[in-house]
């Protein structure tokens, strides 16, 4: 098995390497394009994908309802854009405002269902959780069509236009370069707090065993409430970004972005948080190359594949641990 | 300091405990044995509060803590070291350390603390900046004995010390038990199947059968006692 996945492995980057530097000698700019394309899309990945790797890195939890916590962000944002867009208020303040409303109400909608769906389920075998967190997807996205509106809605983009390297533009909006750089930003702000605060040490304790943590005076349930939170606020931050980017959104938009990053965090190892952003990155980019050069009609069945290849092939993921690994 | 008053607690429908006393005074070593599954690690877990009893009173300094949750419990000094040790298996020796001082905020006596620990167990500090997981059975036990040392408990729960450890290790691990009570004049209460280690360390001793405490005497009582001979030290 071992060598049959490093002789699969070679031929793999083998292929795509003589493809790729095909590609990249015939068509520079198009490659650059489709590079840059894939980074933004990776990025927003991993913005949700942090949410469902860091929920089940501690209840073993797959959070169904996580890209409809996504959704509400860019709805939130979308009301607040609007709202403050008829009184007139500055732009830049329209921007911060949008973004801090779509995190507060994306972590109040988070912390909530965390209580209420899953807390009562603690002890449950994980199936109930599982069957729970569709169904408060299925009763979010219902609930959020009847309060507003089941059509697509335009989304302004909140992020102006730069001009002044025109001729280059078209390679990279700024709204993509504004979506690569808070994701940056995100992950290193995530990565010191997982690393060197008290309430990261805690999470990182109560992943790794929920009873000794407690024992050692860890309060694990609000280590569990913070971990929805937290996931929330990334994955609000990826939602005003998105919709920024795509310049519509509607109730639906949280289910297919929930399934890729649900992909992304599998393929790079549920559980593990540099995973979950290389697992993203690895499917942007190769989901933009795919439709860029073979069929963009197939772009969800080229992910869905991933999936089904990832779980045949090596499930703990790129970076995942193996289950077996018990101390 | 610790009491425990006519304990019920169950698993689901499955009752481990059936009505158990057993009090703890300050300063003391207790050691509770008893065959395997008899409900001495579930005594300890109803004590820490992570499966409450559903009937009678666990008690600190007079203070009803049955229904605490496990860590305000540690909040109150009262510490577990519980079966299997379970080590923070990704987090380093000095992590796990950390981890053990988790509700304390004064860093110099943390780094004090620290440092007591690796003088009890020089290997610790060697092994300072390896994984938890990589450690051998007796270090963790060491690691796990420290851990809960830096929580400066007052009363230190040990649930089976010896399990799995070779004789050499296992005494080193009981000497330094009885250097903590007396030294950090810390509360033990020591959860057993090694019958005979357990009874010379300590004070008191108490007897478990089928979740329920048969008999209760000085350690060196129980020791010299026919019954507890026959069944217990194989005598």
């Amino acid at each position: 098995m071992f060598w049959i996945n490093i002789i699969s492995g070679i031929v793999i980057i083998g292929i795509l390497g003589f493809f790729g530097i095909r590609e990249l000698i015939t068509d520079p700019v198009y490659f650059l394009e489709l590079v840059l394309g894939g980074l933004t899309r990776g990025s927003i990945y991993a913005l949700i994908a942090l949410g469902y790797t860091m929920v089940y890195g501690i209840i073993q939890l797959i959070n169904f309802a996580h890209g409809e916590i996504y959704m509400i962000g860019a709805m939130t944002s979308l009301i607040v854009a609007s709202v403050l867009g008829l009184w007139g208020w500055n732009s830049a303040v329209i921007v911060i405002l949008a973004f801090v409303f779509a995190i507060v109400y994306s972590c109040a909608y988070g912390f909530t269902v965390e209580k209420i769906a899953y807390k009562p389920l603690r002890t449950a075998p994980r199936l109930s959780a599982l069957i729970s967190a569709i169904g408060m997807s299925l009763f979010l996205q219902n609930y959020v069509m009847l309060a507003q509106t089941p059509e697509f809605m335009p989304y302004e983009s909140l992020i102006p236009d730069y001009n002044f390297w025109e001729p280059y533009a078209h390679i990279m909006t700024s709204v993509e370069l504004t979506i690569i750089i808070t994701t940056i930003v995100v992950m290193i702000l995530l990565g010191m707090l997982i690393k060197f605060t008290r309430i990261g040490k805690a999470m990182r304790a109560t992943a790794q065993d929920k009873v000794m943590s407690s024992l050692v005076g860890i309060n694990v349930n609000k280590v569990i409430s913070t971990t929805f939170v937290v996931g929330s606020a990334t994955a609000a931050i990826g939602g005003v970004l998105i919709a920024c980017h795509v310049g519509q959104i509607n109730f639906m938009i949280g289910f297919l972005a929930g399934l890729k990053a649900f992909i992304a965090a599998v393929l790079g190892g549920i559980g593990s948080v540099p995973g979950a952003v290389l697992g993203s990155l690895v499917l942007g980019i190769s989901e933009s190359f795919f439709t860029g050069y073979f069929w963009s009609e197939y772009e969800d069945v080229f992910a869905f594949t991933i999936l089904v290849v990832i779980l045949i092939f090596r499930p703990s993921g790129i970076l995942g641990r193996k289950e077996t690994e018990k101390v | 300091m610790l009491k425990l008053s006519n304990i019920h607690t169950y698993y689901g429908n499955i009752q481990a405990l059936k009505g158990i006393d057993i009090e703890v005074m300050e300063g003391e070593v207790i050691s509770l044995i008893g065959a395997n599954g008899a409900g001495k690690s579930t005594t300890l877990m109803t004590t820490s509060g992570i499966v409450p009893a559903k009937e009678g009173t666990v008690e600190l300094n007079g203070k009803d803590i049955t229904h605490t949750p496990p860590d305000e419990i540690v909040k109150m000094g009262v510490c577990q070291v519980p079966e299997g040790r379970r080590i923070f298996p990704y987090l380093t020796v000095a992590e796990n350390l950390d981890m053990g001082a988790f509700l304390r905020q004064d860093k110099d006596e943390i780094k004090k603390d620290m440092d007591y620990v690796y003088s009890l167990f020089p290997i610790l500090a060697d092994r300072k900046n390896q994984p938890g997981g990589t450690l051998s059975g007796g270090e963790q036990q060491m690691l796990a004995i420290s851990r809960a040392l830096m929580s400066r408990p007052k009363v230190l729960l040990l649930d089976e010390p010896s399990l799995g450890l070779a004789p050499i290790i296992v005494k080193q691990i009981f000497s330094i038990i009885a250097k903590i009570n007396q030294e950090q004049k810390t509360t033990i209460f020591i959860v057993e199947q090694n019958a005979n280690l357990a009874l010379k360390a300590a004070h008191r001793g108490y007897v478990m059968e089928n979740g329920a405490i048969t008999l209760t005497d000085t350690g060196e009582n129980l020791l010299a006692n026919e019954d507890v001979k026959k069944a217990y030290l194989g005598m």
